[in-house]
Order: structure tokens, then sequence, then C-alpha cells
């Protein structure tokens, strides 16, 4: 990777995927920021990590040629030069940022409290406190400060933080006039647990069942990249079978949440039949992965070094057979989907994102490929055994709801032809290999999980236990997004919206 | 519409009947309601509250409405609003941000009122146990009558934990 105009020393990561690190100065921070917006690249995470006598805050950008990961120490005042003027999504990151840690970005639009909302004092930064520490002081009541709409007739409707249906918390500001929603302000942070925190001291195994537990519907993303980045940082690679099991693991949580999520959008728009149909596939998938893999969400099963399992004859059959069922039945929804012109006149053109707003705005994964952002990291960056999968990045160009949902048909089924390739080409062998604890180092994993890229960034003390994780949901980049897609659609249109993304709570939160 | 109505025919009828009530979950320190049963006869109204979870719990509650568990051919049915609720099936370890959130919808839950804490989370506080962010599990935060283990607990654990809260035997 060479970046023009800027003289960098950029070291190659041992990781699957091209990752590379480098130190940078506070003037080499901005210029960074800046060629990488030239060279049409995104944000893929912001972090800050006090917790170390070098505190820094980290930028990991995601180019053509790979992920860039730009170090920064942090002198005593503890600021940077803002990036979000360049990368909006970066707004949030540095917020949280400077909830935990106390580092503030200088020049930055919005100063606003994110993740902290009343349970710990300003001025006192849990990823700066001892591990386990408790906060100071009592719960004081909460007053953020939303975004007034003025003018004649415009109201305000608060929805959350618990929602009208069986959904995680948080709460969306809505103004409307009549029916038409003007502005959308989300207010997220209800579900974080301070996971960051919760990772400091603990070694590499017992990390990795709290990696599992991040975003429950992409447990096995997390459980992937957090494994590639122990193993980055542990300098080994995991047996071949394994890197196999990995990705039909991936690809069956892949399916399970378009199975899911596909009929919650016809639900949405009172079609139920379609609800009823995809919540059996659902049922059946997950009732196999249960029997096959021990866990119906397949949680634990990526671990440091290999997976938790191995498949038999016997399994890969059923699987198969449930492949063939799951593309014939659903092959037949798609086509009653297509044709019912009550629902899809509730789906087209509604929540739109164009491809231009979705670059500017940094839309990643599914939904960015469904507004004509054709990246994908099993494409762009195809490592094993995705490699040898001939994956294609598929894309729409609508940016709609409808178009979401195409995205997730088309990406259900050719995820389909992926595990059958991945069930006849599986290699023979181990699955398990050990991980060593090493000192002071860092790994980076980084995964193309069903909603998007998932990132985990490790590091290791001097004795070996983690000094710092942190994990990134591709929902950071994308809730801006929804409130995007929302602005200028009815109310009773905002659930389909929302549905068509299905953004993670827990996943952002932290 | 006869493709839909083909489809729904091919499909058939998929419920299967319900488990017993896993009457070793219900909190042994606390005494059952004993009369709800008899008040509410067999409908239940449920209103969820995530406070903290990692959304795997919400998942398998989602399963309860398909047509294997058919959880409304039971009379259970989940609603809206606290005000309409029997009972509150609250996940995740509490967190500190939803701490008021959950209080508040409990105190809004008319009398008398069930609580089914669901998860290892809601049951111990889990893999994230208690922190600056963390209250740990629910019965920290409000009076908690059933306990459903599992991370996440299947939907068919989920329905023999309900069924404790209620029913008698």
């Amino acid at each position: 990777m060479r970046l023009p105009g800027i003289d960098l020393e950029l070291e190659r990561q041992c990781a699957p995927l091209p990752v590379f690190a480098a130190a940078v100065t506070q003037a080499q921070w901005s210029v960074l920021a800046e060629r990488v917006a030239d060279l049409d690249g995104q944000l893929a995470t912001l972090w800050a990590h006090t917790m170390t006598s070098a505190p820094s805050i980290n930028a990991a950008y995601h180019l053509r040629e790979g992920l860039l990961v730009a170090s920064l120490a942090l002198d005593d005042g503890r600021t940077y030069p803002d990036v979000a003027a360049l990368f909006p999504a970066a707004l949030r990151l540095q917020r949280a940022a400077h909830d935990l840690s106390g580092v503030r970005a200088n020049g930055a639009l919005d100063q606003r409290p994110w993740l902290r909302h009343a349970a710990w004092p300003a001025g006192w930064y849990p990823l700066c406190a001892a591990p386990g520490a408790a906060a100071p002081g009592a719960l004081e009541p909460d007053d953020y400060a939303f975004v007034e709409v003025a003018g004649d007739g415009v109201h305000e409707i608060p929805v959350g933080p618990v929602h009208a249906g069986i959904i995680e918390p948080g709460h969306f500001r809505f103004s409307v006039v009549g029916e038409k929603v003007l502005r959308l302000e989300a207010r997220l942070g209800y579900t974080h647990k301070g996971i960051a925190q919760r990772f400091v001291g603990l070694d590499l195994a017992s990390g990795a069942r709290v990696a599992a537990r991040v975003s429950g519907d992409s447990t096995v993303a997390y459980g992937w990249a957090y494994a590639m980045a122990a193993e980055g940082l542990g300098g080994v690679s995991p047996p071949e079978r394994a890197q196999w099991l990995r990705a039909l693991l991936l690809e069956r949580e892949r399916v399970a949440n378009h199975l899911g999520d596909i009929g919650a959008v016809g639900n949405d728009a009172a079609f139920t039949f379609v609800q009823t149909q995809f919540a059996l596939l659902r049922e059946e998938w997950q009732r196999l992965s249960h029997t096959v893999f021990g866990h119906r969400l397949l949680m634990d099963l990526v671990v440091p070094g290999g997976v938790a399992r191995d498949i038999d004859a016997a399994a890969v059959a059923a699987l198969r057979r449930q492949h063939d069922a799951v593309a014939t039945t659903a092959g037949r929804l798609r086509r009653i989907f297509d044709e019912h012109a009550g629902l899809q006149d509730r789906l087209v053109t509604t929540g739109h994102i164009s491809t231009d707003i979705a670059r500017r705005l940094g839309l990643t994964g599914m939904a960015a490929r469904a507004s004509g952002l054709a990246r994908d990291l099993r494409a762009d960056h195809a490592w094993n055994p995705y490699a040898m999968l001939d994956c294609r990045c598929i894309t729409q160009r609508g940016g709609d709801v409808a178009a979401r949902v195409a995205q997730r048909f088309d990406e259900m089924f050719e995820s389909l032809s992926l595990q059958h390739k991945l069930l006849l080409g599986m290699p023979p062998g181990p699955t398990m290999t050990t991980v060593p604890d090493i000192a002071d180092r860092r790994g980076f994993g980084w995964v193309e999980g069903w909603r998007g890229p998932v990132l985990v960034a490790l590091e290791t003390a001097a004795d070996g236990r983690l000094a710092r994780a942190h994990c990134h949901d591709p929902s950071w980049q994308n809730w801006p997004a929804l409130e995007h897609a929302v602005m200028g659609n009815i109310v009773a249109d905002f659930p389909l919206i929302n549905k068509s993304f299905n953004l993670s709570y827990a996943g952002h939160d932290l | 519409m006869w493709q839909i109505l083909r489809e729904i025919a091919r499909t058939g009828r998929r419920t299967e009947p319900a488990p017993a009530p896993a009457t070793a979950w219900r909190d042994e320190t606390r005494q059952l309601h004993h009369d709800i049963f008899d008040v509410l006869g067999r409908a239940l109204a449920i209103r969820h509250v995530d406070a903290g979870s990692c959304n795997g719990c919400e998942l398998e509650i989602h399963a309860l409405a398909n047509a294997y568990y058919n959880i409304e051919g039971l009379g259970i049915r989940f609603v809206a609003s606290p005000r309409h609720a029997d009972l509150l099936l609250v996940t995740g370890p509490v967190s500190a941000n939803m701490v008021v959130a959950l209080e508040r919808t409990w105190q809004a839950t008319p009398d008398p009122k069930l609580v089914v804490a669901v998860g290892d989370c809601g049951c111990s506080g889990g893999v994230f146990g208690e922190s600056y962010a963390c209250r740990g599990r629910v019965a920290n935060v409000i009076p908690v009558d059933v306990t459903i283990p599992g991370c996440p607990p299947p939907p068919i654990d989920l329905l023999r934990g309900i069924l404790a809260a209620v029913r008698q035997r």
C-alpha cells in the first residue's frame, strides 16, 4: 500500500487480510485523513487507548488496498485533530472516545456526550480508571440536548428507549409536520455495558466469550474477527479445515438473519403471510444449527486457534438437504413477495439513500451495496477460504427498502451457493491449533458479517493479557444514514425502513 | 392469491405441543402469586424489556411467535405498553443507562404483576457481571419471580419459564 503525498512507514500486520499500521504525527494525522478521502477511502473505526503509559488515538481507514491503522500518540492535553469534517461517521465515534477515555477531537462540531448518559459523572473516564472500578457519585437526572426543529406546525414524537415491539432499547426523536418526518435524531447508548473495560485483564480465551456476546445476531462475525486478531497477535494461522468451517458458520449466520429480516419487513407492511413462512424457515435453520453445531445461534464455536466443533458426513448431508430446501422455498416466496403490488407499493422509493449520499456518509456493508457501492471484504480482499470460492460482490442501484430486500434475497442465494461449495471442498485435517499469549503485541481481525465489516483490534499488556480490545460494528456508520433515509418519509414507514437495515444497538453501545 | 393459498396448504400445520412448566425455575425466596392464574385464566399479556442484552435473547423471544411454538395459540400475547401487561419479560444484564427505564416500566405495570428474567445475563449478570456501566442481574433492580437460564435460552425453555410463572403446577 502506498499513499501519495504523505511519507508513512507502513508496517504489514500478521492477518489474512491486508492490514497495515503506521505511527503518525499530529500533522500527518490530518493529512492522512485528507489523502484517504481523496482516494475514496472510508473511516472503518476510531478508538482511544489510554490504559497504557503511551496513550494513543487510533483511526482505521478502509482503502482499496486494505485496512490502514494510524496511531497518534497523545500528549498531556489529550486532544487530536477532528476527522469528522471529512468522515461524518467519525462524529459519534469521537464523542464515544471522549466519554470512555477523556480524549477530545479539536474542532469537532458536536461535543455532546454519547455513551455517557447519567450513569457516571462528567470528568470521570472508565478507560482511564483501574479495571473494574465503579463510577463515583450517584445517578443524576439525564438531560440530553436534542436538536430542535422550529416552524409552524412542527411537533416532536419521542419513542423509546423501551420500544413497542421485541426490540433493543434506543430513543428516537421524530420532528414531524403532519405525517411527514422532517428530522429524526437517534439517541443510543442505552445498552452500554462497559465491554471495553470488561476485556481489560482477560486472557485471550476468556475474551472470546465476551466478543461472542457483543451483538448476538453477529456472534460468528465477532467470534471470527476476535479469533483473527488473537491469531495475528500470536503469529499463528488456524488449520485449513477450521478456516472452511468458520466460513460455513459465518454464511449460516448471514442466511439466518436474512430469513428473519425479510419476513419482518413483510410483517411491518401488514403482509403476515411472508412473516409466517420465513419464520418457519428460520426456525428450521436454527434447529439444524443446534443439531449439527450444538447452538441455535452458533455462539462460542469460533475460538482463537480454530473452531470448537467439527462436522461429520451425516451432518454434511443434512446441511446440503437444508440448503436445497431453503433455496427452493425461498425462491417461491420471493416470487410472491415481488409480485405483490400492495407490498411493493410500500417498499419502492421508501427510505431512499442515493449512491452519492451513501458514499458521503460512509454507509457500509449490505446497506451500502443496496445503494450501489460495491464493497465486500469477501470479494475485495478474499482471504481463505473465500479466495478459493470465487465470491461475487452483489449490488443494487435502488437504495430504497425494496433494494435492501432484493439485496438480502440475492445475498442469501449467493450465500447458499457458497455454503454448497464449502461443503464440497472442505479439506480434512485438524480444527484447532494453540495460540500463544504474547506480551505487548497488537492484532487485528476484519470480517464481512451479514450486516457489514466487523473489526476487532486487540492489544496485550506485559503479562500477555488484554490491555485493550476494541470491537467495531458496522451499525456505527449506518445509524446516521438511517436518520437520513427517514427524512421526507411518513412516520408509519419508519418501521419498514428501520427493519430493512436492522442495525445493532448492542454492537454499537458496547 | 392462489400462489399464497397453495403455499399455505403446502406448509400445513407445524405447531408442536406446549412443554410442561419448569417449576424448578420459580424463585424460591419469593412467594408466587398463586391467585394470578385464577384471575387470568389461560390468557396472559407480556411486555418485553431489553435492559441491556446482546440481542441474542431477543432473537429467541421472536421465535416464540413462529408456528412451531405458536405462543398466541396458548393465549399468550406480547403487548406494546406495560400498562396492558401482566408479566414483564426482561433480558440482559441491566445496564446503568437502562435502570430508570426499567424501573419506570415496572411501575407502569399494574398489580398483580409477574417478572421473568431471561438468560444467563438476566439471571446472574452473565459474562458482563457488575461494573460502572452494568448493574448485573435483573433482580438487583426489580423483584423477579422466575429466572430462565441459557445463553440464550431456546424458545422451548422460554415457554417453560413463562408457564412456570403463571401456572400452579
